[in-house]
């Protein structure tokens, strides 16, 4: 492992040259993502790594691809997907027009899983998903849609357990164990770059899902994000965490009300 | 034996198991009717469905208090904490415990190797890991890091073990200060820190 000191002298040395501020971010996880890195790379010593980050930016941008942790999965943890659909969808019908931000959206998984159930629902035609990350390179991945195909059997279980009724198959073209999800998916998603470190509030929403995002981040950054998070609510929009996180040390939490037992919050006010 | 027994100044005592540990678990806990002044944090592999049915086990059979799991929760001494299930279990300076959803290692999430390499960063000679039954190898190099870090490592017999691989691998590729059986695996919790 490196060194505590190493860690804080890489996360400066980023800041200086690159502008890109790690200073927020959990340590026990980011110093693991770099060593694994400096192993993976075959780096001898964290002085070299330093220096390659340093004066060559192409390694720089590969860099933050990988100590950014970028697993996700379709339909992930299903009972939260089934109290989406169940409850939320429902109520979200009733407005003329549904914006949705997926912060933080990796490779696009779960926004594509809330398209199949906005278009199940019958609101696709009616709604437009940000999803936004600060890594370009996954967005790239997300546009296109197009995820392993070995994950599919996994995915399709996730959709049932979640309450879908359709053949999942349905829903991609498989092709040399790629999975290529249909374009009318895509079409009301907008990806673009966002930093939630750095960038503010760009548009008012009805449900903002930022789903295991905040675990890599300290708890002044959380509170930071959470409250971007509630300028960018309408009154009654909804807000949905991982599993183990929460708003609770963050935000009043007069002003929201919990769903149930799943990580959704409802701004009352 | 006896007297080398003797663990003091321990903050943590992480345990980590797959297959067969929780019956061993469950000959441990029931009996231990407190921690004196560590915090005992349980890494089980677990199915990646799984709610907090462990968690409530545990509650149930145990006089200690179970805290839930959520990320940035304080590590308090007298409390036991369970790793959730599809998240890696971290340790952070301030002593709160943090989490991670990056690749499985050891086919796991959470794994042994990720928690007890994690813990022994930040808690070095104040650190007891203890590694029971399982069919993989996960565990050996994190017992290895705690060991390195100046921590006390403890590995159930393996002749007492359901599944003896997961032990058998640790005392093969370690120096373990004990190997014991569960119910010396209790005593030396009860005497941690007297």
């Amino acid at each position: 492992m490196i060194e505590d000191i190493e860690l804080e002298t890489l996360i400066n040395e980023i800041y200086e040259y690159y502008g890109f501020d790690f200073s927020s971010y959990s340590r026990a996880s980011l110093k693991r993502r770099v060593n694994r890195l400096i192993h993976l790379d075959g780096f001898a010593h964290f002085h070299e790594f330093l220096s390659r980050v340093r004066y060559d930016p192409e390694y720089y941008k590969h860099m933050v691809d990988e100590i950014t942790v970028n697993v996700t999965e379709m339909f992930r943890d299903p009972s939260f997907y089934a109290v989406v659909r169940n409850e939320i969808l429902p109520l979200l019908g009733t407005k003329p027009f549904i914006r949705l931000w997926h912060a933080g959206c990796s490779t696009g998984e779960e926004v594509y899983s809330m398209a199949i159930m906005l278009k199940e629902a019958g609101l696709l035609h009616k709604s437009l998903i940000y999803a936004t990350d600060i890594n370009a390179t996954v967005l790239e991945t997300a546009k296109k849609g197009i995820f392993p195909l070995r994950m599919m059997k996994e995915y399709s279980e996730n959709y049932r357990d979640a309450g879908g009724q359709e053949d999942f198959s349905n829903y991609y073209i498989a092709n040399y164990g790629i999975a290529k999800f249909n374009e009318e998916l895509a079409e009301k998603m907008v990806f673009s770059q966002h930093n939630l470190v750095s960038d503010t509030s760009f548009n008012e929403f009805d449900l903002i899902l930022c789903r295991n995002v905040l675990i890599y981040f300290d708890n002044d950054l959380q509170k930071r994000v959470i409250n971007l998070f509630d300028e960018s609510l309408s009154v009654l929009g909804f807000l949905a965490l991982g599993t183990k996180e929460t708003i609770k040390y963050s935000i009043p939490m007069s002003k929201y009300k919990q769903l149930d037992k799943e990580k959704i919050w409802r701004k009352v006010k | 034996m006896e007297e080398s027994k003797i663990i003091s100044g321990c903050k943590v005592v992480i345990i980590g198991g797959s297959a067969g540990s929780l019956n061993a678990l469950m000959q441990i806990l029931p009996d231990l009717s407190q921690l004196n002044g560590f915090a005992v944090v349980i890494v089980l592999h677990r199915k990646s469905t799984d709610d907090q049915t462990l968690e409530e086990l545990i509650a149930l059979k145990s006089n200690i208090t179970v805290k839930i799991v959520e990320d940035k929760v304080p590590l308090v001494p007298g409390c036991i904490y369970v790793a959730p299930s599809n998240y890696h279990l971290l340790f952070e300076r301030n002593d709160t415990l943090s989490l991670d959803i990056s690749e499985k290692i050891n086919y796991s999430r959470p794994s042994i190797d990720v928690s007890f390499e994690s813990a022994s960063e930040i808690y070095g000679e104040t650190l007891v890991g203890i590694l029971l039954s399982g069919s993989n190898t996960d565990g050996t190099y994190g017992l290895k890091a705690i060991k390195a870090a100046g921590g006390t490592i403890v590995v159930q017999n393996p002749t007492v073990a359901e599944m003896p691989f997961m032990p058998h691998n640790a005392i093969l590729n370690t120096s373990p200060d004990f190997v014991l059986d569960n119910q010396e695996i209790l005593e030396l919790l009860r005497s941690i820190n007297i």
